[in-house]
This record gives C-alpha cells, structure tokens and sequence, in this order.
C-alpha cells in the first residue's frame, strides 16, 4: 500500500521579501494504484510540486508524506521516481541505455540480477533488450521516453511522477506512450500523478483530475465530475479554450 | 552562472556522439600539421637525450663560445658543449617539466571547480567565491609568488607553475559542471538515489571532458612558455640541469657576437609552444563547430518528384503566394538531403491555409522558404514563387526585402527568441516600418502603439515602453503579430504560433488572428503540429509528409481525408471525446529520414493499404473535381473505408 500524500506543501524561492511562492498550502492525494491527473497553465507550480516530491525543489511548509512517513531525499532507494518532460535531455548522451536503466536499480542488488533487470524492463515497455547497448542518439523521441520510464521503474518505485512526459513529442508518438503508461500502471498498480497541460492526455489517463492555478488547487475529484460538471470558474476557462471544444 | 575567464575555448554547443568528430579534427589541414608537430616534440623529448646527451656533455676547451660551424651547428657554450645538442636534450626536461605542472594544474583545477557540486549550497558558494578572486589575479603575477614561496628550483618552479594555472581551470570545470549538473539526466540519477561523488564521475566529467582536454592541452603550451621564463629569469631550472628557459638566459649575454647561442632555444620554445597550442585549438575548433561535406550544385529538379504544375488547388483570382514546384536542399554526407521536395500549393487572398505533418515532415521549412529566410548552405529552388504577382525568385534582394517587410509578415513559436530582449517593445516595432515605410520616429511609434491596441494589447502606450521579459509570453506573441501589422500585410505566415503557449492564451492569439484575418482580409499560412488548431481557425489544409504535400482538403472535411495519413494523424490526436476504454491509434513505424527517400511513396512504410505500387511508384498529386488534391494510389479506397477493415484487421501496435 503506498500513497503519497501532500500535505500543505508550501515551495518559496528566494527570501521573504523578494521571493517568489511556487506552491502555496497545496493538499493533494495520490491513493494506492490510482492515477491522479494535474492539470494548470505554466507557472501554476504543477512542475514545481512535482519536483519537491523527489526532493529537487526545497519544501518550505508542510510535508510531502508516502505512507505517512516523509519521502526520502537521500541518496539510496527512492521510493518516488519521476519521468521528465524531454526525453532529449534527461538521457546521458554518454551512457548506453542499458547503464541509464542499470543505473537506478537499487544499490546492492547483485550484478547478475542487475542486467536481468535491464532487460526485462526494456522488455517491459516494448524496447528490444538487444538495444541495451545503444545510446540515447541512436533512439527516437518515443523510444527514448520509453527507456526514461523503463528507468524510473528500475528504481521499483511506489510512486511514479510524470511530468508533462507527452508534450515534447510528435502527435503521432504520444499516443504510443500514453498507450504504455495505462498498460504498465494497469499491470503494475503503481501509483501515479500525471501532470499535463493537456486536458484530452489528462482525461484518457487518469481517474482523478486536480486543476491548479497560482501554485493552488483550485479544484480536484473524479475526472468526469471535474471535466464534465467543472465547479470552478478556471477549470470552466480551460475546458473552452481546448481547440476544437464547444463553444 | 560565473563568467568564463578570457581566452578559455568552452563548446559551442554540446552534442552527443563524440566518437568519429576527434579523427575528422586529423584530416584538417591545421589539425595534421598540429597533431605531426606535437608528436615529433613529444618523440624528441624521449629520444633526444639518448641520441644526443652524450654530445651535449662533452666539455672541449678548445671550442669555447665559438660561432656556428660544420662541427656545431648552432656553436658552443662557455665550456665548449655542443649547444645544437644541449637545445635537444633540452626538449626533455622543458616537456616534462611544463606536463607536470599541467597534471598539477588540471587535478587541482578539477578539484577546485568540483567542489561546489560535492559540498552543497553553502561550502561551494565559499569555494567558487576563492576561485574567483583567485582568476583576477594575472597568472604570471601567481607564478612569479608562487616561485618565491616555494623557492628557487624546478621543483618549486613546477608548483608555482601548476598552482598558478590552477584558479583558471578550476572556473572552467565549475561553470561547465555547472551547465551539466542542472540537466535533465543529472536531476534524474539524483532522484534515482545516485549519490554526488557518482553524479560526479558518471555524469558529469565525461559529459565535460572535451573541453577540459582541449584547455588542457592549450595550457601546457601556456606552462611550456612560463616555464622558460621562469628558467630565463633564473627562478626556474638550476645548474648544472639545464632546459631552454635556461639556456636562451645562457645564450642572451653573448647574443650580440653569436646569436644563434640564444636564437635555438628561442624557436624551439616557439615550435613546442605553437604545437600544443595549435592542436588544442584544431581540436577546439573540430569539436565546436560542425561543417556538412558535400555541396550542392545548379538547380535540381528531379522529374521524379516533380509534382504537376497545373493543379494547384482550388483559388480563386490573383493569389497572394502562389509557390509551384519549391524544393529545399542541403548538402548532406552523401549528396545533397531534400527535406521539402516538389511542393505546389498557393494562397487565396484572405485565405486561412494550415499545413500540418510529423516533426520533419517539411512544414516549418516550406514557410521559411517562402519567406526568403532559407539561409546558406541551403538552396530554394522553385519553379515559381510569386508573391502578389512579384517573382521572388529574380529580382534584387532589396526590392524583396522591401515587399516582404511590409506585405508579409512571420510569427514564430517562440516569441522571445525573435524579440531583442534590450530594445523597448514599441521601438522594435516602429524600426520595421521606419525602414520601409520611411516613417518619422514620432510616426513609427504612433503606428507601433495603435498596432499593439488592435493586437489587443491592454494600456498600448505604457507597454511600448516596456521591454520583452516585462511582457507574458501570449503578450509577446501578440506584440510580433502586431509586429506583422506594421505594414499591411496580406499574408501572415505563423509557424506554430500557439505551441509554447497555455491553453487559454492560445485560445485568444487564435481567436485574435482570426479577426485580423477577417477584418482586414489578410491571408493566414498557418504551420501547426495540432490537427485541432488547424482544423479550427483554417478554410483548407495542406497534410505535408517527408517534404511533400500529400494530400490538400477543406479543412471540415480532414475526418473524411483521401490519405491514409491524413487519417492516421486526425486519429492519434486524442480529443475530449476518445474511447477510454480502447487504446490510442497510433502510426506505426518512424517517418523516413530526408537522406534516404525510398523510390515510392514515402509513406508505404508505415501505411495498412501499401501495395507492391504503392513502393515503386509515388504516386503523383492529383486533384478531384472538387479542387482537393490528394497523392495516393488507394485514395479511392481510403474514401469507402478501407481503412477501417485494414486497421481492424491489424493488431494494434500499443
């Protein structure tokens, strides 16, 4: 059972006076092998909540809760994992995939068992393991988003934060990834908060919808309620600027 | 970030593969005569001392301070030692010498400049505080108090040496740990749990180490030199060891009788300082910059993918752009790449046209060359390329600068790359029409105002004097679109205009463009990856797919397209209407790579239809009664739904 629980999360940067408030008193829950989905324009702080779960953005009220224990930030097993927007950058440029993936096992696991990992998480998210030798220049976009979420599963996390993982793919890739985070979050069971600014991505994958503006959630519950019977004004603004809706 | 210290080579762009860019520094003619000169200096220094030390010892007092000579080349010494030999034998120490103090000066360099990334916020801010008021130091100044401090002798001279290089490099690897220490992958080994010392090793050194060996190799050349004046000036080497610094300070004193004494060591400090200086930078410069092979000649039109020149879409009238046949070309590796090849379409007057296709499919580079902003080694060919009825393709390229700076117009993606972030919004809009117009500053200004309240700007006035970075980024967007409206445009190309922006701002630059449009009956060549965007604000749309227009249709009708690819990439965009429970359509397969253009259709590949036609022959873009044009064998086919039984009957590719 793992659930991630924000609980007033408050993200400043910067001092009193100056500074800037990223995420204000945020309370969000992720339950046990659901898909929370959060939706908000850039500079809502969707990103910036996500960071502060794996411990790269400073928490500075509140707390960021698995199972009722703070999340771990030091180095060694990290529970909550996260796959990054551009699956460009967020691969080494030097390193064989395989090392990337095998990187993020937990240490202490035996070497042996380590490569097996690697290839049958390659395996997992539909890479053939003999490609565990390439680098990230020789894959595509799609194929090498696919081997950053094969990472963050390597790490055998209890939560699983994606970050607008689509949104620096062709159209005509994104619905291949989107394909495999339901089937392995199907298979899996892992919990996850999937962060988008696309509504259409949001509604496909997740069940619970939260909308956030102003580093607040302005509103939250199941996604049809949320996207079909919206009871905040922004939520209302966002669902009539999607192109193509009803007007 | 710091500032790099001055005369510190730092990549231009970091790109991945490595492997094949150190051999092509080689077969540059700088690169051979750099790399063949630094190995012989380097073979010299291991050799010279067996071969010649012998000679350089031998003491003759019968042949003292002599002149050139048969018997000594470059004449003798005060003890009558062959000095030809002694600037040889030299070679060994000098070389060893100036290495050591680079090994010195890189390790503790490399050290310094980790350290902000090892120790945490606090420590490194202290640690990168040090290295800056070391770096203002001149490092001559630190190596002649090192040598003090560390005395007199080589040993004290090659730690002065490689202390004082040490600030300089330590600033370079901070400020490029730095730079790979935000990205992406770094974030993503800290939150798998790596610790930093990996980070460190795994990460960030190898994605480093380029320039870190070029400077490095640079700077044995600098220590090579400040070594010999360290030697010159009798703080370096001591007698009776000798390197070249010790003998040009030897040969000086009697440099007016014989100066070739002091001449042979001066060259050969030059020849070995030059070797590691001139490789580092032939690597520098191999490594930096990336130049294509090949070049491309005349004007190409390939028959094969000549498209016909009648059928150019239904348009009514004189069209404002009228493009028939426009192929771009690069050179590539093996012969010339052409992303866009044969494409034919025009503008009607107060037209909305969208050109949509895969990343690579050709669209953006379709706009730029309509626009003229193809730049070299890129070549436009076309077999005509009228805009309002003015041949760009002849003509000067002044009168063409004038009718596309105030006919057209060009809104890109990323609105503050296009903006100069020092220069007063309303100032950037009026030089525009100041240029072309022949406006008075007052007039351009006046214009630039009124533009940006009919762009919807809110308090025109107080945000023309505002900079870009005061602006939000759909403001932005709005001050380049009245940017646009400068002139009066009749077309306004906008290449992807909305991508980097919120759902709801992309709502209002739309439903702006939109007026624009009607209001001043302006046509719109709208280049967009989102079918949905297209499909809203266009009249007719152009599905592009590697470098060509495959099919061309009203845009209500792009549900019902006669191209199995129109209908694959309607499909895979997922609306607020998708079937939650079945997965999402996807293409299979990838598009093709702009080098390798199969001989038939581009599309075969990845199409549920493709016959044995279908990949020898491409199939040409032939219009229908109605004026749609569409280019594929089994459009026909795809119209009764073929495609529906085929996707069915294949297992979905998740």
């Amino acid at each position: 059972m793992s659930e991630l629980v924000f609980d007033d999360v408050t993200v400043r940067y910067g001092n009193a006076r100056t500074g800037h408030t990223a995420v204000d008193g945020v309370r969000l829950v992720v339950p046990d092998g659901a898909v929370v989905g959060l939706v908000g324009e850039s500079g809502s702080g969707k990103s910036t909540l996500a960071k502060a779960a794996v411990g790269l953005a400073p928490v500075t009220g509140g707390a960021v809760l698995l199972d009722g224990v703070p999340v771990p930030t030091r180095p060694g097993r990290r529970p909550v994992q996260m796959v990054f927007q551009d699956p460009y950058s967020s691969l080494d440029p030097r390193m064989t995939i395989g090392d990337s993936i095998a990187e993020a096992v937990p240490r202490g696991t035996p070497r042996a068992q380590r490569r097996a990992d690697v290839l049958r998480l390659l395996e997992l998210v539909d890479l053939d393991p003999a490609r565990a030798r390439a680098h990230p220049a020789q894959l595509s976009g799609g194929q090498r988003q696919r081997v950053a979420v094969a990472r963050a599963l390597a790490a055998r996390p209890d939560v699983v934060i994606a970050d607008e993982i689509t949104s620096a793919l062709d159209v005509s890739i994104q619905g291949t990834v989107l394909n495999l985070v339901r089937r392995l979050q199907r298979e899996l069971g892992t919990s996850m908060l999937f962060i988008s600014h696309n509504l259409a991505v949001v509604r496909y994958v997740a069940s619970t919808i939260a909308v956030m503006r102003e580093g607040r959630i302005v509103e939250q519950g199941p996604a049809e309620q949320v996207l079909g019977d919206p009871a905040h004004e922004y939520t209302r603004e966002l669902l009539a600027a999607v192109p193509g809706a009803v007007r | 970030m710091t500032t790099m210290a001055p005369g510190v080579l730092v990549p231009v762009a970091d790109r991945p593969a490595a492997r094949g860019r150190w051999g092509s520094v080689l077969r540059t003619p700088v690169g051979i005569g750099a790399g063949v000169l630094l190995a012989a200096v380097l073979v010299l220094a291991v050799v010279a001392p067996v071969v010649w030390g012998a000679q350089a010892e031998a003491v003759d007092t019968d042949a003292i301070l002599q002149g050139s000579s048969a018997a000594h080349l470059v004449g003798t010494d005060n003890l009558g030692r062959d000095l030809f030999a002694r600037t040889m034998v030299a070679t060994g120490l000098s070389v060893r010498l100036a290495l050591t103090a680079t090994v010195l000066t890189v390790v503790l360099g490399m050290l310094l400049g980790a350290a902000p990334l090892l120790l945490g916020r606090r420590a490194g801010r202290l640690v990168t505080a040090g290295i800056d008021i070391a770096v203002a130091f001149p490092g001559l100044l630190l190596a002649l108090f090192f040598a003090i401090v560390f005395g007199v002798g080589a040993t004290g001279a090659v730690l002065a040496i490689g202390v004082a290089g040490a600030p300089v490099f330590a600033r370079l690897t901070s400020t490029l740990a730095a730079g790979v220490a935000s990205r992406d992958y770094v974030l993503a080994a800290r939150v798998a749990g790596v610790g930093r010392f990996r980070v460190l090793l795994r990460h960030v050194f190898p994605n480093i180490a380029e320039p870190l060996v070029v400077n490095a190799t640079i700077g044995a050349g600098g220590a090579l030199l400040a070594f010999a004046g360290l030697s010159f000036l009798g703080l370096g080497v001591q007698a009776p060891d000798y390197d070249w610094g010790r003998l040009l300070q030897d040969g000086l004193s009697g440099i007016y009788r014989h100066p070739e004494a002091a001449l042979a060591p001066g060259l050969a400090i030059v020849v070995a300082g030059l070797a590691f200086n001139l490789f580092g930078e032939a690597v520098a410069k191999g490594i930096g910059l990336t130049s294509a092979a090949g070049v491309v000649r005349g004007r190409r039109a390939a028959g094969a993918d000549r498209q016909p020149a009648t059928e150019r879409g239904p348009v009514a009238g004189q069209p404002v752009l009228d493009v028939e046949d426009l192929s771009v070309a690069f050179p590539g590796a093996g012969g010339p790449v052409r992303p866009v090849r044969g494409v034919t379409f025009s503008v009607g007057r107060g037209e909305a046209v969208g050109v949509v296709g895969e990343s690579g499919s050709g669209k953006s580079l379709t706009a730029l060359a309509v626009a003229r902003l193809v730049e070299a080694p890129g070549e436009v060919t076309a077999a005509r390329l009228d805009f309002r009825g003015t041949d760009l393709r002849t003509g000067g390229e002044r009168a063409h600068r004038r009718l596309l700076g105030t006919g057209f117009a060009m809104v890109f993606q990323d609105p503050m790359t296009s903006l100069n972030p020092t220069r007063r919004i309303g100032h950037q809009l009026a030089e525009g029409a100041r240029r072309h117009q022949g406006l008075s500053r007052a007039a351009g200004l006046a214009r630039a105002v009124d533009r940006l309240r009919s762009v919807r700007v809110p308090e025109p006035e107080r945000r023309a004097r505002q900079y870009p970075h005061e602006f939000s980024g759909g403001m932005r967007q709005r001050a380049m679109i009245g940017m646009g409206l400068m002139g009066e445009p009749a077309l306004i190309v906008a290449d992807e205009p909305t991508t980097a922006l919120d759902v709801t701002v992309q709502r209002s630059v739309l439903d702006l463009l939109a007026a624009i449009r009607r209001s001043d009956d302006v046509a719109l060549l709208l280049i967009s990856h989102d079918v949905a965007v297209v499909r809203e604000v266009c009249d007719r749309v152009l599905v592009m797919y590697a470098g060509r227009i495959v099919e061309d249709l009203p845009a209500d009708r792009l549900a019902a397209g006669r191209h199995p690819y129109t209908r694959a990439l309607v499909a895979t965009v997922p609306d607020m209407a998708v079937d939650l429970d079945a997965p999402l359509p996807v293409i299979p397969g990838r598009p093709v790579d702009p080098s390798a253009q199969p001989p038939g259709c581009a599309y075969a590949a990845r199409c549920p239809l493709a016959s044995d036609r279908c990949r020898a022959e491409d199939p040409p873009l032939a219009a229908d009664a109605s004026g749609s044009r569409v280019a594929c064998w089994h459009a026909d086919e795809v119209a009764d739904g073929a495609l529906a039984a085929a996707g069915a009957a294949r297992e979905e590719v998740a």
